[in-house]
């Protein structure tokens, strides 16, 4: 039985543009993935193109077109199948992107360590800020799981990601330019940890300098159906009433507004107040509650009596 | 002796060198460091002002663009770029 999304984590979702699951996956079922992607050490590694070319001869990793839906992807009790199979992950993705979604595509990132570039005589780079794929302008969005099946530490430069970029219209790598963003983070997680991100949230992979060969395996996922209350079949939620602004009651327990509200340190004075306006248009979308507001954001601006 | 040109950008929290950094690029001409995508959390400088206090020469700040009519809301790239660079005199 899928295990829906609380409203928290939803908020979590739209706030920050990801979501976490640590530790999900079995210990079994990551030995399985990695048993089958052939996992190595990186002495027996000649060079990139031969690991994924041995890898796509060897493994049950399938070719998927594009448009395939999700529960006809994976060969049946495959590492994969499990994996998509998790309650929790079956879940999430319900909550975001329904249960009859659609796979864009799927890639093995494998990120190797500083003696292979050394022995290449190659200049060892991180992979520069971007959005995937292009100009994105829907009100729909997507999905993108993130699965490690190794542990990832702080030196194998886990897939660095800047939470609440996600509603931010960007062409691609026109963001490479920026280095480095106040606030930025890196994953760093045990074995069997799941990351899932909003299809605009800007990221890149880090330099690994470890031993050990870095994996991710990320699938992106399409709706086919309206991402409106998916996680609330029932359709319980309701919007919080106004509260007061700037003279406020501190003493308040946290709330779903506060939650939606979160402030990010990379966001500029004056543009994250429409950040904010992004973030309750976008709760509007996936609530249903096309009037609904937090701290009048948009009810000021919509109060339009000409 | 040779000059090089060292460029470090920095995105600024609000229109003006005195606010903080919120985001910035380096780029060494010299060639003694290579810089890359997240290397550092940490700004070079607190705002822009601490920037040229430190011998950076600005040559060049985003302009004030007004928003698109209908897209207001439209949220997009850092808005406050600012170029500074350094001239390096060396053998390289």
């Amino acid at each position: 039985m899928p295990k829906l999304l609380t409203t928290e984590q939803m908020a979590e979702f739209a706030s920050s543009g990801c979501l976490f699951f640590d530790e999900l996956i079995d210990e079994q079922t990551n030995k399985e993935f990695l048993d089958d992607i052939g996992h190595t050490d990186i002495d027996k590694a000649d060079s990139v193109n031969d690991f994924y070319k041995n890898i796509k001869a060897t493994s049950s990793i399938p070719r998927i077109p594009a448009g395939t839906p999700l529960k006809e992807a994976f060969p049946k009790n495959s590492p994969l199948d499990k994996i998509f199979k998790n309650e929790v992950v079956e879940g999430a993705i319900t909550s975001l992107v329904g249960s009859n979604t659609i796979v864009d595509h799927q890639f093995l990132h494998i990120t190797f360590p500083t003696k292979y570039f050394n022995q290449a005589n190659q200049r060892q780079m991180s992979q520069a800020n971007h959005q995937d794929s292009t100009i994105d302008p829907r009100s729909t969005f997507d999905v993108q799981l993130f699965y490690f099946p190794t542990e990832v530490t702080k030196e194998m430069g886990g897939t660095r990601y800047h939470p609440g970029t996600h509603l931010r219209i960007v062409n691609e790598m026109a963001i490479a330019k920026y280095q480095n963003i106040l606030g930025q983070k890196s994953i760093v997680c045990k074995p069997g940890t799941i990351g899932i991100f909003h299809s605009g949230l800007w990221h890149g992979a880090g330099v690994n300098f470890s031993e050990n060969i870095r994996y991710m395996f990320k699938v992106r996922l399409q709706p086919t159906e309206k991402q409106e209350l998916l996680w609330d079949p029932e359709k319980k939620y309701q919007p919080l009433p106004n509260r007061a602004l700037y003279w406020t009651d501190e003493t308040k327990d946290q709330t779903i507004n506060d939650i939606l509200m979160r402030p990010y340190p990379w966001q500029e004075a004056d543009t994250n107040r429409l950040d904010k306006i992004n973030v309750v248009k976008f709760w509007r979308l996936l609530t249903g509650h096309k009037k609904m507001d937090v701290d009048y954001w948009l009810t000021r601006i919509e109060n339009e009596l000409y | 002796m040779a000059k090089r040109q060292k460029v470090l950008v920095l995105y600024l929290k609000f229109p003006s060198l005195e606010a903080e950094v919120i985001s910035w690029a380096t780029f060494d001409g010299t060639g003694k460091k290579l810089h890359m995508t997240g290397d550092s959390d940490t700004p070079p400088y607190p705002t822009g002002l601490d920037a040229l206090l430190d011998g950076w020469r600005l040559f060049q700040a985003s302009q004030a663009i007004p928003e698109q009519p209908g897209e207001e809301h439209r949220t997009s790239y850092l808005k406050h770029e600012f170029f500074f660079e350094k001239l390096e005199e060396g053998d390289f």
